[in-house]
């Protein structure tokens, strides 16, 4: 009984996590640097609040999550894919909007500085698995990398995709048009994301400041933990979720201060790059201004 | 300077200023108030007053440090995203220098110690990520960023359990090494937070030019972030060059953790960064990477910054964030435009 309380509090906290780290290895396998995650996430989870409060249901609510997440992705994909600016400077910069414009307007449509007013999301009865069932974010969450495996290693478009972010000159030389597929990449990213930032704001029922709080850079670093492989970077995502279930559950027992318990997913990636055996390589393109 | 270059140098960040202005402008408009309103309260409540520039120059302060630190390693080729959790192991260790050190030491002799403890926490905690790209090959941006968390998670559970005063979350006041506010010698600028820590980034502005163009090191350090391979073929050590570019650069966010702890507060306080470390890579940005530009570009994002509270009566203050970041992106964004379209000109 006990594992299985544990093992739903470890999906419930996995799922944002699957969804954004899946935009993750979508747009790092392209050659674009998925530093945006957090802004994705937040952007999204806050169109999502808006969308489901005045369009009063959870689906409108889903799209607009999805549409805040595509929108702040393609803002990202005209500075680093058009105008070719350095991803890593814009990277920071669309988290750092994101926080602002979410405040910004959070005072504006609700007149508050740290919420908005409750939303219904989906409805779920009873606790643990029961509950977790009944909502189809969860499903589409842990479906989310499996599909991001299929479409990288079984379709067409999948392989133009890696091949953009291993060698876009040699992708342009066989017909890849390079920047399409990144254009792609880049909305598919937002769009995975912005489901994560959905599902967050369902979870708690409104939209909160900053109320991802860095699960984009977890996200991003299971993605590289994981080394850019959808299957790893699953487990990745359910390792760090399961090590936060546990520092929730031993809270009372004080065994490991909490602190130490947030730095697991952070130490692990500098190890897997790091590592002496078997280093995490990036894409061979990632964050190279492609002429 | 060539005028083409003075265009290069100068044209992205005007551009950048005329897309923030337009942006402010559609937010201060979507609240209903009149930009001209707004703007000119931003401009009044910040330069207007003594009290308003007495917070520009402590928040330029800081500012002025986290952006050196982020633009001396850009110039190595290095990207320091670090520079938040550098600036606070370096106010943390200042605290703790202060709370072991003897108290009624006079501030000038104790003042090198500080800067030396403070820069060498800094130091450690960015010439991590260099050793790891030099020896490793792992990429600094993204360990940069881990250890922001890392440290400061770490300073959180050392203030929150170990060093803390009762019932709060900063250290007991050092013993001795406060330094004056400005308000002690110019009677105006009272209130504000502003102090000599000023003079000090002032003189390591100065020190960081003399290194970059007027050392051998600095020659070298250039040239690594110029064109690493030509450099090693040229016989410089690149990955020595590497840790070493980054434990300065985090020395010198480091020591601006003392701008709070000696200038200020006089104790370490959670969160005291306050987000300056993230703000030093716009501030090197827009100063590209130049120390005479670094401190012009810290006096722009410090109005903003301080702007952003005085206009808070009309529009919300979050929107100095949101231009922050739109400054950032178009300024990031237009230096590849512009460098692309000179280029044109030229050939054409």
């Amino acid at each position: 009984m006990i594992f299985f309380a544990f093992l739903a509090q470890t999906i419930r906290i996995a799922i944002p996590y699957l969804f954004a780290s899946a935009g993750g290895v979508v747009s790092e396998r392209a050659g674009l640097i998925a530093l945006t995650l957090e802004g994705y996430m937040l952007n999204a989870a806050f169109c999502a609040a808006l969308g489901s409060y005045f369009g009063d249901s959870a689906l409108v609510g889903i799209f607009a999550g999805i549409g805040g997440g595509v929108l702040t992705a393609l803002l990202y994909g005209v500075c680093v894919i058009r105008y070719r600016a350095n991803q890593v400077v814009v990277g920071i910069a669309i988290n750092l909007l994101a926080i602002g414009l979410t405040r910004f307007f959070l005072r504006l449509t609700f007149d508050s500085s740290s919420n908005s007013p409750r939303i219904e999301g989906f409805t779920e009865t009873g606790t643990g698995f029961a509950a977790l069932v009944q909502n189809p974010l969860v499903w589409l969450g842990l479906l989310a990398l499996a599909a991001v495996g299929w479409f990288l290693y079984r379709t067409p478009l999948g392989l133009r995709l890696r091949a953009v972010g291993e060698h876009p000159e040699a992708a342009l030389s066989v017909g890849v048009p390079v920047q399409r597929v990144r254009w792609i990449a880049v909305a598919l990213s937002g769009g995975l994301a912005g489901l994560g930032g959905a599902y967050l704001a369902f979870d708690q029922h409104q939209f909160t400041d900053s109320m991802t709080a860095g699960r984009g850079f977890i996200a991003l670093a299971a993605t590289i933990f994981g080394r850019w492989e959808p299957k790893l970077v699953a487990i990745a995502c359910l390792l760090f979720a399961a090590a936060e279930t546990l520092q929730i559950q031993l809270q009372s027992a004080q065994l490991v201060p909490a602190q130490f318990v947030e730095m697991i997913p952070y130490l692990l990636t500098i190890v897997a790059l790091a590592g002496v055996v078997a280093r995490a390589v990036p894409p061979a393109a990632l964050g190279k201004v492609y002429e | 300077m060539t005028r083409a270059k003075l265009e290069e140098a100068l044209l992205p960040p005007i551009v950048a200023l005329l897309i923030a202005i337009l942006v402010g402008d559609i937010l201060i408009l979507s609240f209903g108030q009149s930009p001209a309103a707004v703007y000119e309260l931003l401009i009044s409540g910040t330069w207007g007053n003594a009290y308003g520039y007495g917070q520009v120059l402590y928040k330029t302060t800081v500012l002025t440090f986290t952006g050196l630190s982020v633009a001396m390693a850009l110039r190595a080729g290095l990207f320091n995203i670090g520079a938040e959790s550098q600036l606070a192991a370096g106010g943390f260790a200042a605290a703790l220098l202060g709370l072991i050190l003897p108290a009624g030491l006079p501030a000038l002799l104790v003042l090198p110690l500080y800067i030396v403890v403070a820069g060498m926490a800094g130091a450690v905690v960015g010439g991590i990520p260099g050793a790891l790209k030099a020896k490793f090959g792992a990429h600094e941006v993204i360990t940069t960023i881990m250890l922001n968390f890392i440290v400061l998670a770490l300073l959180n559970y050392l203030i929150s359990t170990r060093f803390n005063v009762e019932d709060t979350l900063h250290t007991a006041e050092i013993r001795s090494g406060a330094l004056s506010r400005l308000s002690d010698y110019i009677p105006s600028f009272h209130g504000s937070a502003a102090n000599t820590v000023l003079l000090l980034a002032l003189v390591i502005v100065a020190l960081a030019w003399l290194f970059l163009f007027r050392t051998r090191c600095g020659f070298e350090l250039r040239a690594v972030g110029l064109q690493p391979h030509a450099a090693e073929y040229g016989g410089i050590d690149v990955g020595g060059m590497w840790w070493r570019a980054m434990a300065i650069s985090g020395g010198i966010a480091g020591i601006g953790g003392l701008n709070y702890v000696l200038g200020y507060k006089h104790y370490y306080e959670e969160g005291f960064g306050a987000g300056a470390g993230f703000l030093g890579i716009a501030v090197a940005l827009v100063g590209r990477s130049h120390p005479v530009g670094v401190v012009m570009a810290a006096v722009l994002f410090a109005t903003l910054s301080q702007g952003g509270l005085a206009v808070n009566a009309l529009v919300p203050k979050q929107m100095v964030d949101v231009l922050q970041a739109v400054v950032i992106i178009s300024m990031a964004t237009a230096v590849p435009a512009v460098h692309r379209a000179l280029l044109a000109g030229k050939r054409a």
